[in-house]
């Protein structure tokens, strides 16, 4: 059993990483990774975010869209569910926690139309996880994006001054840098 | 040509706020699904169809909806129109629904349709809307299908599954899998930053190409910052009820 979770813990933060080689959540990826201490809170809201979320959807599809038959409406309930969760989180910890709302508060509102989000909770349903492997994939996942982003943003505080062509200069360089990464994390396929 | 035709808002979609090439929105399906063209224009038409369908909805329901929900009727709408599209699909094209997977039910989540609501259907009549749609949605196809015909071109030296290059091609691979797509995309954004410098140095008004996911605000730039701003307000104003 823990050996299983474990696989999927690898298999969904590296082999099938997220924003690499599944292009979930890019725009976050490619937006707020120009410094590596925004990246890292980024990647702490998305952890936070989709664990939750895929605890929430996973229940809502055992409990309420199997018994009563409803699965084709999965995408309308998930995205729903998400929107609402992450206000709700967001009035939570702004109301209770203090520190953490300020530390991840900005980044929040950002989430909810994040693809990522909606992806995990989907691919559970496919791939027919249930809820405790479907919140370890969804942790993995959501671990993979803070892995690569957080390295996305450490390249890019190296390359602030280097000298790059005048039309490649923005997001042209950062996509080839994603690129690059892309190529290095395929190298994590014959883990499993 | 008159503002507000319908031909004038073909065009728009189809050139000039061309969703991929102009306004970069919706990358991630752009990036993901165009590993081949006929993916490349089954994605496409798949969204052109629900984006025109919700930009009309959305544009017969606009006097009904209360601002202050707005957001969230529209989600529900495309969501709608979404599963239609996926189960239909899959019942009629299995092909293409194994190919896309689980970027069907992701046009939900695609910027361009929620911007479109926002920014045209929510103001503009129902014909107008409709072909508001349909030009953007059009756009969208023609972008992907170009770059899926190049990324099969070179990483299979085939265009819609005929062989295009000469047998002693060998096939850049890498082109098909993941890092191929951030290739093309990277030297895509780079012609495009080439013609709007080379625009600006003519003076001409360069500000309608965005630098897409590079902006300060993320992807779907003004839409969502508005999305957001508008949200926070509605909140504050519930509260002061």
């Amino acid at each position: 059993m823990i050996k299983d979770l474990l696989i999927i813990l690898i298999s969904s933060s590296l082999v099938s990483n997220v924003v690499l080689s599944q292009f979930l959540g890019l725009c976050p990826f490619l937006g707020v990774s120009k410094k590596t201490g925004t990246a890292a809170g980024m990647g702490a809201a998305v952890i936070f975010v989709i664990t939750l979320a895929s605890a929430v959807a996973g229940a809502i599809y055992q409990f309420i869209l199997l018994p009563f038959d409803l699965t084709y409406l999965q995408t309308i309930v998930f995205i729903l569910v998400i929107a609402a969760l992450v206000q709700f989180v967001e009035m939570f910890l702004k109301k209770f926690m203090q520190p953490l709302y300020q530390a991840l508060g900005v980044y929040l509102p950002l989430i909810t139309t994040n693809c990522a989000v909606l992806g995990v909770a989907l691919t559970n349903v496919q791939k027919k996880y249930g809820i405790l492997t479907g919140i370890v994939n969804g942790f993995g996942t959501a671990l993979g994006f803070t892995i690569a982003i957080i390295i996305l943003a450490g390249i890019r505080e190296k390359m602030e001054y280097n000298d790059i062509p005048e039309s490649f200069k923005g997001m042209p360089v950062v996509l080839l840098t994603a690129g690059l990464m892309a190529i290095a994390f395929c190298g994590f396929s014959g883990l499993l | 040509m008159k503002q507000n035709s319908i031909s004038e808002r073909l065009l728009n979609g189809l050139v000039r706020e061309n969703p991929t090439f102009v306004l970069m929105l919706g990358m991630c399906p752009t990036l993901a699904v165009t590993t081949s063209a006929v993916n490349g224009l089954g994605m496409g038409l798949t969204t052109m169809v629900v984006l025109a369908l919700s930009n009309m909805f959305i544009s017969l329901l606009r006097k009904m909806i209360p601002d202050k929900v707005r957001i969230p009727a529209f989600i529900v709408i495309i969501a709608s129109f979404v599963t239609v599209a996926e189960l239909l699909l899959k019942a009629f094209i299995p092909f293409l629904y194994d190919a896309l997977g689980l970027y069907i039910p992701l046009i939900v989540v695609n910027c361009i349709i929620l911007g479109r609501a926002e920014a045209y259907a929510s103001k503009n009549n129902v014909i107008l809307s409709l072909f508001d749609g349909i030009g953007m949605g059009l756009g969208f196809t023609c972008a992907l299908t170009i770059i899926g015909a190049i990324r099969e071109l070179i990483g299979a030296g085939k265009v819609f599954g005929f062989s295009l290059m000469p047998e002693s091609y060998v096939p850049c691979s890498i082109f098909v899998l993941a890092p191929g797509a951030f290739f093309v995309l990277a030297a895509l954004t780079a012609i495009q930053n080439k013609v709007k410098i080379a625009g600006e140095k003519k003076g001409k008004d360069m500000s309608k190409i965005q630098s897409g996911c590079g902006a300060d605000c993320m992807n779907c730039s003004d839409t969502d910052c508005r999305m957001r701003s508008g949200g926070q307000e509605s909140k504050e104003g519930e509260s002061n009820d």
